[in-house]
């Protein structure tokens, strides 16, 4: 076997430039395709986690319909005794886990010029910022204290659009869960700058304690959002939590529990998507190498027909022939992915540590709530995925021409030029 | 000295075609790389310029216009107070003179709309119909009723989701608020005579449609609107038009172009750009291995015929126009093979790609779930110049060294 | 017809650890007109001289002139340009473009000339008939004998009329037939055209038909005699 290998080796380097522009191609191939894997992987990260962490949480609790058609009186009843259950729970299993209960309505909000309808979110201030990074947003005051105090946090886009800032007051006007009229002032405490327009135009929030109280809903809520340290945590955390949900549910009506796929269905499909245009660049990359592969091994085989002719005519198998070809082919394709990785990661680990962007990346990113440069995400998984397909593609390749060396007749071949 | 040391063009090509096919085995494989990655550069291209110019193209029918003139407060505070007075005469000439295809005066103001058994925020839209519909407004998105039919109409045309939301039908009344220029609520009673399907679930929910002269009574506006919005000519090219229009309009008043409207669609259009310049040169940097190599190989058989080429007295020069000729010959041939099957496969999906199963996730991306495939004269160019200017530079290695064999060196390698 | 001086040639090569000393002080003269042969074994030389007289190779020392030009002194445009129009070839082996016809490899070098198409095709013709080789045009190289590949490369040797041939071991290949036949169409050109011969070969055929042999050994001439030919 040593023997077969060492033949193999130095048969490589008898055309030394085609075998390095041969493995230039596979390392080419390989640099981008780690680079371009880890950088896409990385972004879909981000994107969930920053999707999920601004405001919706990882998994939520809902009362059935609710994600269809959110009604004020589609409601969890003992929402804070059940949040905090929920929370203890989980810890149990999964330490980092947060759970937060809010309730929701559209009002009509008016500052002394303006008036402008929103949602407005009642959440327990202390619980909230397990679940969401708004309360760290805050850019002017402060965020909610717990107290039930009739406060209010805007985002910035509402505060320009209200001509409202820190300190002024503003007149709230809805719909409570009996179909009363709900009504309220409330003082700005703080102004939230997230990032998003949508979220800076669209929410405010106000003490749960207090939205209770406005729109009589005693002691109910709408949605329980829950927080866990790593995506990986969510499938436990709804198990755990769908137990809870069922067990509690027979009261009025059932509750549900919603993953992230649930709450954004978008995003799956959106990752979906970039993931299959991905790969249909990558595929015809990685055909490209095959090909050149192909052709070299079948040249070089080619080359070596009378010397073949010669090895056969000795009694040596075409069986085993073949196998040289594949050998030589299989140590090419190592080097290639061997450089190739160790390329690809240099490259990766640096734009881990600078971040990746392109002009006119940062508003884009803006728009899907994504920090305006893109950090890959270096995993053996990433890292190995791409040269490992061009690696089994071009052991592929090579098969045509090995295949070849069986119809290979001695005489012939050694009467070959 | 002679005049002519070298082969006429014609000759020269004989040998060169001949000299491509000597060893058709691997011509025809370099041939089918290159044509795949060909079609695979104008065929991907052609996906993501469909998407994106499909991306902007709503995103401009949902501003709408390609360009619009606001008050200059406006953007920044849709309020009814920064509403432009209706347009004089000078304004209206121009938008009735090229480059100007349509334009449309609209109202748009923050509202709430209730039915008995909800209320919701909404974006009230009054708008001229006939002229929305010049503008880009579908008729064929009213599924149910039916769309306004001129500015005084009194009915109100809303989003299908927002139907679902209000727990309403077509034909029932719904009460539409909002503020009026002294700060008061001003409200009305209207019914619900069309429902519309947007091509974003969320202009569903934001957007009703109520006659502009209808809008202008209930707010107390006069003949005042919130923006004009103007269209005319390709949307690539905008420079004209926002010039035509900003010269007509005065200085109380702010003329901006959909790139500026909308600076993220603005952005994708230059981004696109960029994008498709990358991967075509990515694919040709993936084949230039394969051709440096393919014409090595074919150089280095051939050394003897150099030599003896040489000894009979063609120079250097000669035998290097003649290996960068084969080369460029087999690009040749791979581009027109890789644009035909490019062409063949795109135009069947001319009727666009269905894409439902993403819809959702392209939603989220603002872009509808049917995919067109856009070939653009430009990209195509660009795909077949990058590959034949980088092509011949890269060949010029092989070809350089090929013609500097020497004659004896050449021929003794028997 | 050219006459060809060489003065005190030497050169050497380096193959692995060896120094070869293929042209020891060669110095001999060929008249206009001349029918010579070279002959010796393997290594002697007799290959270098003909490269160095053809402007194939570049001597270490010594001189040669062609008709009074000095050979040694020209650039490599001007050596290409004399191969092409005062110096043909014929090699032992791989004479002819395997691409090209047996006629588009005789209309090579006046195609390389600038000869005009009509002119040069006719005379293509012409020696392909003279050769004997009339009806195989249009064959490839590999569909012709060993002796015809020959007689196609002597062919585009003499077409376009050149005053000096060199042709380096041109029987090696060929059967006794052939061979003969080959060396009286190169007398009848010598004789009636005023070609200038040098042929280099250790082909007993060949000799016996030179009118003037000169032997070589280790890069030295041994013997240079006028003989009577048969």
């Amino acid at each position: 076997m040593t023997l077969n290998l060492r033949m193999a080796w130095r048969n490589l380097w008898r055309h030394k430039r085609r075998t390095w522009l041969t493995v230039t191609a596979m390392i080419f191939s390989n640099v981008l395709l780690v680079f371009m894997i880890s950088l896409q992987f990385g972004s879909y990260e981000m994107m969930i986690v920053n999707t999920l962490q601004t405001f919706s949480g990882h998994l939520q609790v809902q009362a059935a319909g609710y994600q269809d058609n959110p009604r004020l009186r589609t409601s969890i009843p003992a929402i804070e005794s059940l949040a905090q259950a929920l929370q203890q729970t989980l810890r149990e299993t999964l330490p980092g886990a947060r759970a937060a209960p809010r309730a929701a309505a559209f009002a009509l909000a008016s500052s002394e010029r303006r008036s402008f309808a929103i949602q407005l979110v009642g959440v327990q201030p202390s619980a909230e910022p397990g679940v969401s990074t708004l309360p760290g947003l805050v850019t002017s005051g402060r965020y909610l204290r717990d107290g039930g105090d009739p406060e209010i946090v805007i985002g910035s886009v509402m505060s320009r659009n209200l001509k409202a800032g820190v300190g002024d007051e503003i007149t709230l006007l809805g719909a409570g869960r009996d179909g009363s009229f709900a009504a309220g002032v409330v003082t700005v405490v703080g102004v939230f700058d997230s990032g998003s327009a949508d979220m800076d135009r669209g929410i405010a929030e106000v003490p749960l304690d207090w939205f209770q109280d406005a729109f009589a809903m005693a002691d109910h809520g709408n949605t329980i959002a829950i927080a866990v340290e790593r995506l990986a945590d969510v499938p436990p955390a709804v198990r755990v939590a769908a137990a809870m949900a069922s067990a509690r549910g027979d009261e009025a009506g059932s509750l549900l529990v919603l993953d992230w796929n649930d709450l954004y269905p978008g995003l799956r499909q959106a990752i979906q998507a970039d993931l299959f245009s991905g790969w249909f660049m990558y595929g015809v990359l990685i055909f490209l190498v095959a090909f050149s592969v192909l052709n070299t091994q079948l040249m070089s085989v080619l080359e070596r027909t009378r010397e073949f002719g010669v090895i056969s005519a000795l009694g040596i198998r075409p069986r085993k022939l073949a196998a040289l070809v594949m050998l030589e082919t299989a140590q090419m394709a190592l080097i290639g992915l061997g450089v190739g990785l160790l390329l690809g990661w240099l490259v990766a680990q640096y734009f881990n540590v600078h971040g990746f962007s392109y002009p006119g990346m940062e508003q884009i990113a803006e728009r899907y709530n994504l920090p305006g440069e893109m950090y890959p995400r270096v995993t053996l998984g990433t890292l190995l995925l791409g040269p490992s397909v061009v690696f089994a593609f071009c052991l592929l390749a090579a098969i045509y021409p090995a295949v070849r060396l069986f119809r290979l007749r001695p005489v012939e071949a050694m009467r070959a030029a | 000295m002679s005049r002519d040391s070298g082969l006429s063009l014609p000759a020269m090509s004989r040998l060169s075609w001949r000299y491509l096919w000597r060893n058709h085995r691997r011509t025809v494989i370099m041939l089918l790389a290159i044509t795949v990655g060909v079609w695979a550069m104008i065929f991907m291209t052609a996906l993501m310029r469909g998407m994106v110019d499909k991306m902007i193209e709503d995103g401009i029918d949902a501003l709408p216009g390609l360009v619009q003139i606001h008050h200059p407060a406006f953007r920044d505070d849709p309020n009814i107070e920064n509403s432009l007075p209706a347009p004089g005469a000078e304004l209206l000439e121009a938008l009735a003179s090229a480059p100007v295809a349509a334009w449309a005066p609209r109202v748009k103001v923050p509202a709430m709309i209730s039915s008995e058994r909800d209320t919701r925020g909404v974006t009230l839209l009054g708008v001229d119909p006939a002229r929305e519909i010049e503008l880009g407004f579908d008729p064929q998105s009213v599924v149910a009723g039916r769309f306004l039919e001129g500015a005084d109409d009194q009915g109100l045309v809303v989003g299908r989701k927002m139907l679902e939301r209000l727990e309403t039908e077509l034909g029932k009344r719904v009460v539409v608020m909002s503020q009026d220029p002294e700060n008061e609520i001003a409200d009305r009673g209207f019914r619900i005579v069309g429902v519309f399907e947007g091509k974003l679930p969320s202009q569903e929910e934001q957007w009703i449609y109520a006659g502009l002269g209808t809008t202008q009574k209930l707010l107390g506006m006069g003949g005042a609107v919130s923006e004009i919005a103007v269209t005319g000519g390709d949307f690539r090219d905008v420079g004209a038009l926002h010039a035509h229009v900003r010269a007509a309009v005065g200085e109380g008043a702010e003329v901006l172009p959909w790139t500026e409207l909308d600076t993220y669609l603005g952005l994708m259009l230059g981004v696109m750009d960029g994008f498709v310049l990358v991967w075509i040169i990515v694919i040709f940097l993936a084949l230039s291995f394969g051709l440096v190599n393919t014409l090595m190989m074919a150089v280095f058989e051939r050394i003897r015929e150099i030599g003896l080429m040489q000894a009979l007295g063609m120079r250097p020069a000669a035998i290097l126009y003649q290996v960068l000729l084969e080369s460029l010959m087999l690009l040749a041939l791979g581009l027109l093979l890789g644009n035909l099957l490019a062409v063949a496969t795109i135009l069947p999906l001319r009727g666009g790609i269905d894409l439902s199963m993403v819809a959702e996730g392209f939603e989220m991306m603002g872009v509808s779930s049917t995919l067109y495939p856009a070939l653009t004269r430009k990209d195509l160019v660009m795909a077949n110049a990058v590959v034949i200017v980088l092509g011949f530079l890269t060949s010029l290695l092989p070809a350089w060294r090929a013609s500097r064999y020497r004659p004896v060196e050449a021929i003794a390698k028997t | 017809m050219a006459s060809i001086r060489c003065v005190d040639l030497c050169k050497t090569y380096r193959q692995g650890d060896a120094i070869i000393k293929a042209l020891d002080h060669v110095t001999l003269e060929i008249d206009a007109g001349g029918f010579v042969c070279l002959s010796g074994p393997s290594g002697s030389g007799k290959t270098t001289l003909l490269n160095m007289v053809g402007g194939l190779d570049r001597l270490d020392s010594g001189e040669i002139a062609i008709d009074g030009q000095r050979v040694d002194l020209l650039g490599k445009g001007a050596l290409a340009d004399l191969r092409l129009h005062h110096i043909g070839f014929v090699f032992q082996a791989f004479n002819l473009i395997p691409v090209l016809s047996a006629r588009e490899n005789v209309e090579f070098v006046m195609q390389v000339q600038g000869v005009p198409t009509r002119v040069r095709r006719r005379k293509a013709l012409d020696i392909l008939r003279e050769v004997g080789l009339a009806g195989m045009e249009d064959r490839r190289p590999a569909q012709l004998s060993g002796g015809q590949q020959q007689r196609v490369a002597v062919a585009r040797a003499i077409v376009s009329q050149p005053k000096l041939v060199l042709a380096d071991e041109p029987t090696a290949n060929l059967d006794s037939v052939s061979a003969t036949h080959l060396m009286e169409l190169f007398r009848e050109l010598n004789e009636n055209h005023g070609v200038t011969f040098l042929i280099s070969t250790h082909d007993e055929r060949v000799m016996r038909h030179a009118r003037r042999l000169i032997r070589m050994r280790d890069g030295k001439v041994i013997y240079d005699e006028v003989q009577v030919s048969c």
